[in-house]
């Protein structure tokens, strides 16, 4: 059983990823890779008061969506969207509950607000008007797969375009210690059932048993290995080289997900 | 949406405070008792009341999942044993294999709790967490899907739905969507949400919750009663097995408010959209729809905004009522508690009536009962919105 789809915009930030057509200068072996920390970009398409509440996590949503519809020409308005991440907004989290670790308890308001699992879909909605459907994911490392899984049946199923985001963000001590995430990246991208002026590549997905691929970079595999929405970059390698293959990514223990991908010339 | 095949409700459970298993559930239904107390949960320390499941702390974890230990993961094992689920879920696995099952569970705050405690046990010198905090295994919003998956043995597609209060009604649709497309024959469903510290606190601090038992539709209602739940449904492709008796899901909607973090857009446009979406996907008029269960916080905000979307879709005289007067809000639980309510109000031909209101406020227009009705009920609309401005309509009906 595959789902097959096609790649339109792609947006990408990372340590040391500035954006798609710089990631995939790297990816592509045109430009060597060096980490660097993410610097995420303020979410402009925001009001300013809701701007100013804004964490981590989503401004990296924010801003790699932003790029991947923007290189589609696709409307944010029209398109439902999955946003799939491995955990929560780490300082959030961690102020939260050092509150409640004092007898006072005193939780902020905003901060309890924005410590929900969708907070970026719901400044997404909020900044793009869009009212479709979003769904919320996490599958902890497979949350890449989760998202793409989720994403690939709905363009399959309501034969819809979908913007899939994938995105983690840091957790800072002392829950660092205990889900070591180096810093954020996130990779969006524009899915459709059909193939379109902007698309870049077919896919198809399927589950399978095999091993996931490696990169060869040891500094992209490290990068692989540490962020979960970073275990996407074998496909994001083939995307970038515009070249035909497949790819194997991690998912769960007892499965992967084997993606084709046939580039669109 | 396009219309979307029906599939097959072929079991399902649910525990809370009103009932551990769907027996006590229906008949606490029936009496129209309330399971909400005073809060005396941990060392909380805020007047309001709480939806309590009992014999949470006292579940323990089967001892090759010992890492998955925490109150979430109790109360989510506590239920998989209600009704004959896990050998439900056996004889399923023996019908379409383990691989062509997925598990989607919704959760808002999993096991956050052990992370709560974890920061009360810090090294006072380095500030370290205790060694023995897991956070994966507990507070991830994975876990209980991992949690449910392993239980269960079931080796098809997981993940955690975790958008707020609507997370367990969006799992029917993730499952919907996989099962359409041929991924998977089958899903086992649901929603987990347990009492912790981040929500009562959290809840209090926007002033959302209530000092009373909450009070849904009511004239006085002044916020939430938070609860803790947790419901499970095997959902499969229909086939032979689809009987006179058998219940199916025949409508996902779902939509975005576009309008604010945590208040409901004050016309009900997002849940408009998501209740029409998903008549829409299930080829029905309003007037098909025989009971609507509200998502019903008793928030003035919310109860005001969901009844203009309802009266202006279905106008003022389909019965509805919300069941959070008698179970709490149950968070990232209440879509699937609210769905198994769904399948007891047609298995059963009762309407819930909703408890705790006394005086139903003049100027909301949609037609709140406080009793129960006993008619055939046919085609069931559920409604769950969260923070977010998340939307997700449920339509669940008999076969035929």
């Amino acid at each position: 059983m595959t789902l097959p789809g096609y790649v339109g915009g792609i947006g990408v930030l990372g340590p040391g990823l500035h954006n798609w057509p710089h990631a995939a200068a790297i990816l592509s072996g045109k430009q060597p890779y060096a980490a660097e920390p993410t610097v995420l970009p303020m979410p402009t398409m925001l009001p300013p008061a809701e701007r100013r509440r804004t964490g981590r996590v989503v401004k990296l949503a924010l801003g790699v969506a932003l790029e991947a519809t923007a290189s589609a020409a696709a409307n944010p308005a029209q398109m439902p969207s999955v946003f799939s991440s491995s955990g929560g907004d780490g300082h959030i989290c961690h102020e939260i509950c050092q509150a409640l670790a004092l007898s006072t308890r005193e939780v902020s308001p905003t901060r309890f607000s924005n410590s929900v699992h969708n907070v970026a879909a719901g400044y997404w909605s909020i900044a793009t008007g869009s009212m479709t459907e979003s769904n919320v994911l996490c599958a902890f490392d497979a949350s890449f797969v989760a998202g793409l899984l989720d994403a690939m049946t709905q363009i399959t199923v309501d034969r819809q375009t979908v913007l899939f985001v994938a995105y983690d963000t840091e957790y800072p001590p002392p829950l660092h210690a205990k889900r070591p995430i180096p810093d954020a990246l996130g990779i969006a991208m524009i899915l459709t059932p059909e193939r379109t002026a902007t698309s870049i590549a077919r896919i198809d997905v399927a589950l399978t048993g095999e091993s996931a691929d490696r990169m060869t970079d040891p500094g992209l595999e490290a990068l692989r290995t540490a962020i979960p929405a970073a275990r996407a970059l074998p496909l994001m390698r083939l995307l970038a080289c515009r070249a035909a293959g497949r790819v194997v990514l991690d998912y769960l223990d007892v499965s992967s997900a084997a993606v084709q991908v046939e580039p669109c010339v | 949406m396009r219309p979307m095949t029906p599939l097959l409700l072929a079991e399902f459970t649910a525990t809370s405070c009103i009932g551990t298993g769907v027996a006590p559930i229906l008949a606490s239904l029936e009496e129209l008792r309330s399971g909400l107390t005073r809060c005396d949960f941990e060392t909380v320390k805020i007047d309001t009341h709480i939806g309590e499941v009992p014999g949470v702390d006292a579940q323990r974890l089967p001892a090759e999942l010992q890492l998955y230990d925490c109150r979430n993961n109790r109360l989510a094992e506590l239920a998989l044993r209600q009704d004959g689920f896990l050998d439900a879920v056996d004889a399923a696995a023996a019908r379409w294999s383990r691989r062509r099952i997925g598990v989607f569970i919704g959760t808002s705050t999993a096991g956050i709790m052990q992370t709560e405690l974890a920061y009360r046990a810090r090294d006072p010198v380095s500030g370290a967490l205790p060694a023995d905090f897991e956070y994966g295994t507990t507070h991830n919003s994975f876990s209980v899907a991992d949690y449910v998956r392993r239980r269960c043995r079931l080796e098809g597609p997981a993940m955690a739905v975790s958008s707020a209060c609507a997370s367990s009604a969006k799992v029917f649709g993730t499952a919907r969507r996989m099962i359409e497309a041929g991924l998977i024959d089958a899903a086992l469903v649901g929603g987990t949400d347990s009492l912790c510290l981040t929500t009562l606190y959290g809840f209090h601090s926007l002033q959302l919750s209530s000092p009373a038992p909450c009070r849904p539709f009511d004239v006085a209602r002044d916020g939430i009663s938070i609860g803790e739940a947790a419901a499970f449904a095997l959902l499969e492709r229909t086939s032979a097995r689809v009987g006179g008796n058998s219940i199916l899901l025949y409508g996902v909607g779902e939509s975005s408010d576009a309008y604010h973090m945590s208040a409901p857009h004050p016309e009900g446009l997002g849940a408009k959209r998501a209740m029409q979406a998903a008549l829409n996907a299930a080829s029905l008029e309003p007037g098909d729809i025989d009971y609507i269960n509200l998502h019903g916080t008793g928030t003035p905000s919310n109860d005001r905004s969901e009844s203009q979307a309802v009266t202006s879709i279905f106008g003022p005289t389909t019965p509805c009522s919300s069941t959070k007067g008698a179970t709490g809000h149950t968070l990232g639980a209440a879509g699937a508690l609210e769905a198994v309510i769904s399948a007891l109000a047609i298995r059963n031909g009762m309407m819930p009536g909703g408890v705790q209101t006394t005086r139903i406020d003049p100027t909301l227009t949609a037609h709140y009962i406080k009793e129960n009705r006993h008619a055939p009920v046919r085609r069931v609309l559920s409604n769950s919105f969260g923070f977010g401005g998340t939307n997700c309509s449920l339509i669940f009906g008999c076969a035929g």
